[in-house]
């Protein structure tokens, strides 16, 4: 029997804070900023959202599609490089606040901004082996970028959630994964903010894995760029997927529905999770879809899914990207300040 | 000062359920709903008999405030909103609006969305729970 | 069996910096004896007021302190709690030990020392009167509670932003001739409105005082009341419950145990709420006064608003309501503002009171209130011994 994802869900945060605000602040051309990044604005936690919150919510999305008893979920896997606590499970809250009982297997996950597909191959290992009916992966992110640096301008908070199980909306045709020890980006025990190898960050890291992975997954299932309707890959910024896209021989319209970080920037975790659930509210049954995410330190997991008929009637069961993206506040930098505790009060 | 009973773990962890999930009970004898739960009705007194509800979550703003000047522990929230609220089932509960603080009225409709409650502190625990929305 | 008021005493009301809740209480009992005239070694028990001293000060066991700090070890001392009524309910067990017959000379008392605390924490601390878990753990206020309650007046009733700026102005302009207020000075309603909100539609203004303070009254028998030239006569006493959480009532624009009380104190004392000469009621927020004055049937309900603005209030009006101040100009230390009402009543009745005299007041009424409203008690007092 087929497995794959069987309810899906995002959450996004509705405040906002545009590249142009962050510019001001430090006397930056935003201009160029925009061009460079391709980046608008991006989504901010309010002051009671979390990696916890934003997860919850984003779960509750996809129950709502599977349309499952939360009991049978036998695991749930949290990735995120924003866990409130350091030590103490996000999971637990999660699974608690949405009743799937004791007999679930939780744990949280940490591999930049590639924890959530890390948790999602998880589950699906789990599935097929027979061990659990359904799983939780969650990748989700309130992420940090120290003030005055480039990552500023892109470090966003979002998050998105699938039920792995039989009976799919989107079949998982394969997965795989390119790993290696490559250092472009880190956040030490204790440290505020993460540091980076700005423009390391690029070849030998972002483009070397994505590309890897993509084609490592694509020559396995013996599949070629047209044969997918979609394809998402991890945002850190609008210029590096459209660079990868192109490098893989992908054109601009098959990734441009899940192409969210021009609107709500770089969830981490969440990236490339919301730009699936993006792409799953508009796709056909019959589409195919390739996801490939991204962790600094490094490493891409690519997942190929075919649309089922389901996703038709379980779509409309929950908010979709496009009503959190419209659902928006945007405040300045000193409630921006504010609200991510750059200000000691 | 930080109030003890605020840094109290099992006080929030024996009512994680009504705060996670809405959970309250309903009376079986006379059909009455509570949230919170009681263990006794006070209309059927010991002929009452009590089991956990669900509630749905859906409501509607009774009356409201924006609270400005808070207590300890939620200086860093204020203003925030803060409505009773008629839940569907029946039983009315107090609770904090999120969102556009200015659309808050008598009468909106609402439902809940998971939060942050209030935090022990930089190095204490995080309490988490359901505030409301106003549905669109 | 009749009980008499003969001595009554209270302490500024203030930011007493230099003075502790045992220097306070102690002030307030001596000068209700001296007032008496009655020696502190013939009181032979004390029931005290007090709310939460183990949280503004981290003292408990506090009525033990208070007969050992004012000498009259070994005396029973017990302390009574019911949030900002608490020294109602210490006036009231008083009462019912000389009514049982086991005393003839009892001493009722109430205090509060609330500034030892910075303001949030005093703000959280009164907040242990409403309930923990549903309403104080969302961050909830009493300013908060109140401004539900009065959006929800506004909304039913028509009640207006001004006629509750108009209360406080009404306690405002009686307390500038009150020496043992904390703010003595007259307040505009335009003053009101343009004064801070702090939880809408409640401002500065509206709220009552965190205020240090204490008040002692002295109660005898019948038997020994006979040596006093002026006794104040206890005519009635009432005391009610409500669910301790605002959201749980099924109205919130009328406090029920006020209703109940009220009518087992008029009962008692065979009145009508027209008889009543003046008032001294729990006006926290300016809309509780407004609330009290329906729920004494001082007017129908919704109409509390009207009553205010068409100046009936007023110290010379046709129902003088806190015509010493009220607890926005006198002050609010929670645990002793019962038994400083019960005084100031008693003050009125003797027609001793000076530039705060109500004319003619034979019978008098106090309504301390707990919380939102969980707790409500009245006290009617006469001039005159009833028959």
């Amino acid at each position: 029997m087929d497995i794959g994802i069987v309810g899906y869900g995002c959450y996004i945060p509705r405040l906002r804070i545009s590249v142009e605000e962050i510019a001001r602040v430090w006397g930056a051309d935003a201009e160029s900023y925009k061009k460079g990044l391709i980046v608008e604005e991006k989504a901010v936690p309010d002051m009671d959202e979390d990696t916890v919150t934003i997860s919850v919510e984003a779960a509750k999305n996809a129950l709502l599609r599977a349309g499952i008893d939360p009991e049978k979920i036998g695991s749930v896997y949290v990735g995120s490089e924003s866990h409130p606590y350091a030590v103490k499970p996000s999971g637990t809250v999660v699974a608690e606040a949405l009743g799937i009982g004791s007999n679930v297997m939780i744990a949280d996950f940490e591999f930049a901004c590639k924890a959530g597909t890390a948790a999602m191959q998880c589950c699906y290992g789990l599935v097929k082996a027979g061990e659990i009916e359904y799983g939780l992966a969650i990748g989700a992110d309130t992420s940090q970028g120290r003030p005055g640096d480039a990552l500023e301008y892109t470090a966003a908070a979002a998050g998105a959630a699938f039920i792995i199980g039989k009976d799919p909306l989107a079949k998982l045709e394969g997965t795989c994964s390119f790993t290696t020890d490559t250092s472009d980006f880190w956040r030490r025990e204790g440290a505020d903010y993460p540091s980076h190898g700005a423009r390391f960050t690029g070849k030998p890291a972002y483009f070397k894995h994505v590309t890897s992975a993509s084609k490592m997954l694509m020559d396995k299932l013996s599949l070629k760029p047209a044969d997918f309707k979609y394809a998402v890959f991890h945002m850190p910024n609008g210029k590096f997927p459209l660079t990868a896209s192109k490098m893989l021989g992908f054109s601009k319209e098959q990734i441009e529905n899940g192409f969210v970080v021009n609107k709500i920037g770089n969830p981490y975790s969440g990236s490339s999770p919301v730009g699936l659930c993006a792409t799953l509210d508009v796709a056909q049954p019959g589409d195919r879809i390739l996801m490939t995410s991204y962790g600094s330190g490094a490493g891409s997991d690519s997942f190929s899914f075919m649309v089922t008929d389901k996703i038709l009637e379980r779509r409309e069961k929950a908010k979709k990207t496009q009503d959190y993206i419209k659902n928006k506040q945007n405040i300045d930098y000193g409630v921006y300040v504010k609200l991510r505790r750059k200000l000691r009060v | 000062m930080r109030m003890p009973h605020k840094s109290s773990v099992p006080l929030f962890w024996r009512l994680k359920d009504s705060k996670y999930r809405l959970i309250g009970s309903r009376c079986t004898t006379c059909k009455e709903v509570f949230f919170p739960k009681k263990n006794l009705c006070p209309v059927c007194r010991r002929r009452g008999s009590i089991e956990d509800m669900q509630f749905n979550g859906n409501g509607r703003i009774v009356s409201y405030t924006i609270v400005r000047v808070p207590p300890e522990g939620f200086e860093k929230y204020a203003p925030y909103a803060v409505a009773v609220i008629d839940l569907e089932e029946g039983a009315r509960v107090s609770g904090q609006v999120v969102g556009n603080i200015t659309k808050v009225r008598t009468g909106k409709q609402v439902r809940t969305v998971f939060r942050k409650i209030h935090e022990d502190g930089s190095d204490g625990l995080i309490n988490y729970g359901l505030k409301w929305e106003i549905a669109e | 069996m009749r009980v008499a008021v003969v001595g009554v005493g209270q302490t500024k009301f203030d930011e007493h910096w230099e003075k502790s809740l045992r220097d306070l209480s102690t002030e307030a009992g001596a000068i209700a004896l001296r007032d008496s005239g009655i020696d502190g070694k013939d009181i032979q028990s004390l029931y005290i007021g007090n709310m939460s001293a183990g949280r503004f000060i981290g003292q408990e066991h506090l009525a033990a302190l208070a007969v050992d700090q004012a000498g009259l070890i070994p005396i029973p001392a017990t302390r009574c709690e019911a949030a900002c009524a608490s020294s109602a309910l210490a006036f009231r067990e008083a009462y019912f030990s000389i009514l049982s017959g086991e005393y003839d000379i009892v001493m009722a008392a109430g205090a509060e020392k609330m500034t030892d605390l910075k303001g949030t924490d005093a703000i959280a601390t009164l907040m242990g009167a409403g309930d923990q878990e549903w309403e104080s753990a969302i961050g909830l206020t009493f300013a908060g509670l109140y401004a539900l309650i009065a959006r929800d007046h506004m909304q039913k009733y028509g009640t207006t932003r001004e006629q509750m700026a108009m209360v406080s102005v009404n306690n405002h302009r009686n307390g500038v001739l009150n020496p043992l207020a904390q703010f003595p000075a007259e307040i505009t309603v335009e003053k009101v409105l343009k004064s801070p909100l702090i939880s809408d539609p409640l401002r500065l203004l509206d709220c009552s005082p965190i205020t240090d303070g204490a008040a002692a009254v002295i109660l005898v028998s019948e038997k020994i009341a006979k040596r006093f030239e002026n006794p104040i006569w206890i005519l009635g006493s009432g005391q009610a419950s409500d669910t301790l959480a605002l959201h749980h009532r099924k109205s919130m624009t009328e406090l029920v145990a006020t209703k109940v009380a009220a009518k087992k104190a008029y009962e008692q004392a065979g009145l009508k709420p027209k008889n009543i000469d003046l008032a001294e009621v729990h006006d926290c927020f300016s809309i509780n006064e407004i609330i009290a004055i329906e729920d004494l049937g001082f007017c129908d309900k919704g109409k509390g608003g009207k009553f205010v603005e068409d100046g009936k209030i007023a110290r010379d009006g046709e129902k003088p309501i806190n015509p010493t101040g009220g607890l926005k100009s006198i002050g609010h230390p929670v645990g002793a503002t019962g038994v400083r009402q019960i005084a100031d009543v008693v003050k009125q009745l003797r027609g001793e009171y000076g530039n705060l005299q109500v004319k003619d007041a034979r019978f008098g009424l106090a309504l301390n209130i707990g919380g939102s409203g969980a707790t409500s008690v009245v006290n009617i007092f006469g001039r005159d011994k009833p028959k």
